[in-house]
């Protein structure tokens, strides 16, 4: 759940990833793997929760961990991060929908339902990815 | 981006993908301008009040759409736990989805922990909820519920705002509701006085909104149970049907019929034994 040691966060900046464009390997519009872009598009989100939803889940581990660190000192988030790092080595295949089931329990949402778990579930998607391009892409050879 | 594959797995939870097309289709050209449907509203009077021994919730039970009544039987009031039920207020599928995730999360609790959950917990679940989508869930809710340290009456607004207080209207037939309810509510009623004090809260809401109306259905909850009246009062328009609009079979005549033989061919044919429960 959400902490509420705000207080403390309030000098910090949140960094918000999202804004800057799709960039390939040198920096620059990757058009040969992402098609092309328009300026408007990237610059501005169209509905005003699309950032914040995609970052939530980042920004709520850094508010935890930040304020974990200050009440329990260094060692607390860093021996936690170390655990969410192993937790998140444990995938399937790119293309198939990796369950996440050590990642969940440490962060504990394995035991509560929101709308990332009923809506669009990745489970259930009618969409698949092509398994060869994926791979690819996931190895750094595409 | 128009490619024919996809680089990165789908993220679950809500699609943005058709906002910019929104935008763009309501700020069409002159001609071309299209407005989103409007989605079905619960126009509503809701009202709570903390009596002596718990709480009595009360709603009206008509949903609109637009200028026209979608439901007369809407049910308003919902479960959350069993000590624990919520009237709502505002977009009717957002105050559905939002209690039922709620009343998810409370009964993973209780099976969790073994305990009956307390109605704090319910509304600081339903505050974090409702301000992570900064008011675009457009639930107005009343939650009322007895727990283990005694009867609570909690507001939540669709930004996340929450107040507690002993007695509460909601909807846009708030202000009908809330006069009867300063005018009359006294500390520690009766559950007889407590009834009568909401029912006539919702009434004047229902005679004062355009968007309430119909039958009033009441809810009391007591540290013994819950007793869901539905309806406590009836509107004196309900109409009853005046004739039956089914047809007798025989009404459309047949001109032509025609008999298709559709040609099975056995394939495979496998029997399996039914273990029928012999008494033993």
């Amino acid at each position: 759940m959400n902490t509420r040691g705000l207080r403390s966060q309030l000098k910090d900046s949140v960094p918000v990833t999202g804004l800057c464009p799709q960039a390939g390997p040198y920096g620059v519009q990757d058009s040969l793997r992402r098609g092309f872009s328009s300026v408007k598009n990237e610059l501005l989100p169209s509905h005003p929760l699309e950032l914040s939803e995609k970052n939530f889940q980042l920004n709520q581990d850094k508010m935890n961990f930040n304020t974990l660190r200050n009440i329990q000192g260094l060692h607390a988030p860093l021996k936690l991060q170390m655990e969410y790092r192993a937790a998140r080595q444990i995938q399937r295949l790119p293309f198939l929908p990796s369950s996440n089931l050590a990642l969940d329990t440490l962060r504990g949402s394995d035991d509560t339902i929101g709308f990332e778990d009923i809506l669009n579930d990745p489970v259930q998607s009618e969409m698949m990815g092509d398994p060869h391009i994926m791979t690819e892409y996931k190895l750094g050879v595409l | 981006m128009a490619l024919s594959y996809v680089l990165e797995p789908a993220v679950s939870g809500f699609n943005f993908e058709n906002s910019t097309r929104n935008i763009v289709l309501e700020n069409g050209s002159e001609e071309g301008k299209i407005k989103a449907p409007k989605p079905m509203k619960t126009g509503t009077t809701i009202a709570g009040v903390v009596y002596k021994d718990g709480v009595v919730l009360g709603a009206d039970t008509r949903a609109t759409s637009d200028e026209v009544v979608a439901d007369k039987m809407c049910a308003k009031i919902h479960y959350i736990a069993p000590n624990i039920y919520c009237c709502g207020a505002g977009t009717a599928a957002d105050t559905e989805k939002t209690t039922d995730m709620l009343s998810s999360n409370l009964t993973i609790f209780s099976m969790n922990s073994g305990r009956n959950p307390r109605v704090v917990m319910a509304v600081n679940i339903l505050q974090d909820m409702l301000f992570r989508y900064r008011g675009m869930i457009g639930a107005h809710l009343i939650l009322g519920g007895v727990d283990c340290t005694g009867s609570h009456l909690y507001t939540v607004g669709p930004y996340g705002s929450i107040d507690k207080v002993p007695y509460l209207a909601m909807g846009s037939g708030k202000l009908p509701a809330m006069g009867i309810l300063e005018d009359r509510f006294k500390g520690n009623m009766d559950l007889e006085e407590a009834k009568a004090l909401v029912s006539d809260a919702i009434h004047a809401g229902i005679m004062s909104d355009l968007g309430s109306g119909n039958n009033i259905d009441l809810c009391v909850i007591t540290k013994e149970g819950v007793d869901y009246i539905r309806p406590h009062r009836e509107s004196i328009y309900n109409y009853k049907r005046q004739a039956k609009y089914k047809y007798k079979p025989g009404t459309t005549p047949v001109l032509t019929k025609t008999v298709n033989q559709l040609e099975l061919e056995l394939v495979h044919e496998t029997v399996q034994m039914m273990e029928t429960a012999g008494s033993s």
